[in-house]
């Protein structure tokens, strides 16, 4: 008795988490005002790392010969990128400061599976944009979202498959995402409520433009050694730099 | 009691039946433990189907293999309950042995349910933990069920060899406790395996349960060693207990220590986790194996009196 009634509590206990409305779209409170495209400045800069940086580890992709097929290169763990002491992967993007503007949505962004590695490995988007996940492998992947904000899923891909599409509706910073067929396949989605943001690349470089003027809190976040800010004022048709900089201590 | 007024034959065939139950439950819970320590609990996200069906096997590689492969065991353990719910009804003269057989069917279509929740809802620590719970306790009431089919069970008469057992904390209520200690060892780190618990309490809990079982052994040994199965019991958890705090800090070297920056599941971190949990299992079911024994060949002084004169009469 007491089990069946554990019982109807746990399918109580889906049955609500199921019908859990979807979280409303993110929505600025005051109507809002257009950016000045004659006005807009550009942030760049490069992420530096300080140090000796983990070695990246190899990875055994053995478990699954559709991820070795042909003459793939050996695959290394991404969580610690480092080029000539550039830190590749870092999500920079504008903290606060922002007036309340509205933005366009922007055109899809791709996240391919290729070589049983997620392709990027960070990426940014912002709230309604629309993630198009494809599968370029001969393997089946599963794509499993581990948001805390936004609604998580999970959803398998055959190889080759139709392209996946999904979008977050809240803002959240390093989505973990991960592939439970290959577990050593894990990115990071970034979600924002305006389009400034960038990803560094494998020189470290960053660039985020069309920036209306003013003094703004600049973030630059990384999936383990979290994040670093820094003030920062443009105006208007203003080119500025910002650098940050990890370093061996920053590591958890 | 009922199973005093009635008279279970033994039955070869079907004691041989319930372990071989019981082994492949334990099978299972190996299998179970390599999902979760391969990360491979949501290689396939759909349930019941698989894939969006309910009998074609999909290619049994990467996290699939593991994931998928847990699901055909529990398939295969879950239809021998059924013969064994069935075969229990049919043949057995105890009913509260036929009521078991029922009641777990029950608990593996619960334990079925969960698992297929953990996929639903995407592996939330609570139902992952309630899955490892029943888990446990399903592959000790195999164990149970072997014992209470076996000819030793069946063919001695306890009244007669029952001893005197009083006080407050008497050794069948020490031998209940020690249940309950791995319990709460079984509770906490699962909890911490699955992400929803610290590692403290499972820690503290160790040392705890420890004691309890130590204690409650060494009780059996010394006071109760006379007594063949009390004595079997009481030397399997003295045994399984060491073996199970070594893989447990050898567990939490590998996965917790070594492995918190791993890219992926390691063969050393598998190989620890899978045989922790295992080895609980077992000591899980020893603990429910010496509580089963006290109860049967024990009695409080004054109970025992009577029951004797019942005899004699
Ligand atoms: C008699 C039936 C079953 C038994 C005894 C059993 C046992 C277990 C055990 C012992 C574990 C490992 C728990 C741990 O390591 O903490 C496990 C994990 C798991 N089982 Fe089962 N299981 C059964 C049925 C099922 C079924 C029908 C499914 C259906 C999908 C399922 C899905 C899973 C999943 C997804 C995990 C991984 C959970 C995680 O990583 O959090 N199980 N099972
Ligand atoms: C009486 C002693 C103990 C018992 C009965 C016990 C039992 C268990 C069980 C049953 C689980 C996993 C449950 C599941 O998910 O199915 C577990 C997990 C764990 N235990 Fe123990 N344990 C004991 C002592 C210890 C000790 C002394 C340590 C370390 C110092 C330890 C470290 C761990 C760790 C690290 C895990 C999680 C493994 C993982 O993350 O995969 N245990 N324990």
């Amino acid at each position: 008795m007491k089990l069946a009634l554990g019982l109807l509590l746990i399918l109580l206990t889906i049955g609500c988490s199921k019908n859990e409305t979807p979280p409303a779209s993110y929505k600025p409170q005051a109507p809002a005002a257009k950016i000045d495209p004659a006005t807009t400045a550009t942030i760049s800069g490069v992420i530096s790392f300080d140090g000796a940086a983990p070695k990246p580890q190899q990875i055994d992709m053995s478990q699954d010969p559709a991820c070795v097929v042909g003459k793939v290169p050996p695959n290394f763990g991404e969580a610690y990128v480092v080029n000539g002491g550039h830190l590749q992967n870092v999500y920079v993007y504008i903290k606060d400061g922002l007036g309340n503007y509205s933005y366009p949505t922007p055109p899809p962004t791709t996240l391919d599976q290729k070589g049983c590695r997620y392709v990027p490995h960070v990426l940014g988007l912002m709230v309604g944009q629309k993630l198009r996940i494809l599968n370029s492998d001969p393997a089946m992947h599963n794509i499993h979202s581990m948001a805390h904000e936004n609604s998580g899923w999970n959803e398998s891909q055959y190889p080759g498959g139709d392209a996946i599409e999904q979008t977050f509706s809240k803002p959240e910073l390093m989505i973990p995402v991960q592939c439970n067929n290959h577990p050593w396949m894990k990115m990071y989605v970034n979600v924002s409520t305006h389009p400034f943001f960038a990803v560094s690349d494998a020189d470290g470089k960053f660039t985020i433009s069309g920036l209306p003027p003013g003094t703004y809190t600049l973030a630059a976040v990384h999936e383990k050694m979290g994040e670093k800010t820094a003030q920062i004022t443009v105006g208007a048709k203003y080119s500025k730099t910002a650098d940050f900089k990890f370093s061996s201590s920053d590591i958890k | 009691m009922s199973s005093s007024t009635q008279t279970a034959q033994y039955n070869p065939a079907y004691h041989r039946f319930t372990l071989i139950l019981a082994i492949c439950t334990f099978l299972l819970i190996i299998a179970g433990a390599l999902v979760t320590s391969n990360d491979a609990g949501l290689a396939v996200p759909d349930w019941p189907t698989s894939f969006g069906s309910l009998y074609r096997i999909p290619p049994m590689v990467g996290g699939i293999k593991y994931e998928h492969g847990h699901r055909m065991i529990a398939e295969f353990v879950g239809l021998l309950t059924i013969i064994l719910a069935v075969w229990t009804q049919r043949k057995d003269a105890r009913s509260w042995m036929r009521k078991l057989g029922w009641f777990m069917l029950l608990l593996v279509i619960i334990q079925g349910t969960l698992g297929g929740l953990t996929v639903k809802m995407r592996l939330p620590w609570y139902i992952s933990t309630a899955h490892a719970m029943v888990a446990q306790t399903f592959f000790s009431l195999t164990i149970l069920m072997t014992v209470f089919a076996s000819r030793r069970w069946i063919e001695t008469t306890r009244t007669l060899t029952r001893q005197p057992d009083s006080g407050s904390l008497n050794f069948r209520n020490l031998a209940l406790l020690t249940v309950l200690a791995v319990y709460m060892q079984l509770f906490f780190g699962a909890g911490f395996r699955h992400g929803g618990l610290h590692f403290l309490p499972h820690l503290i809990g160790a040392c705890i349960a420890t004691l309890i079982l130590v204690w409650a052994s060494f009780t059996g040994l010394l006071r109760f060693g006379a007594i063949k199965p009390i004595r079997g019991a009481s030397i399997a958890i003295l045994g399984l207990l060491v073996i199970q705090l070594l893989l447990g800090v050898a567990a939490y070297m590998t996965r917790v220590v070594w492995g918190k920056d791993a890219v992926q599941p390691r063969p050393s971190m598998v190989a620890t986790t899978v045989a922790h949990v295992a080895v609980g299992a077992l000591l899980l079911a020893h603990c429910f194996m010496l509580a089963v024994q006290a109860y049967r060949n024990l009695a409080p002084a004054a109970g025992l009196a009577a029951d004797q004169k019942a005899v004699v009469a």
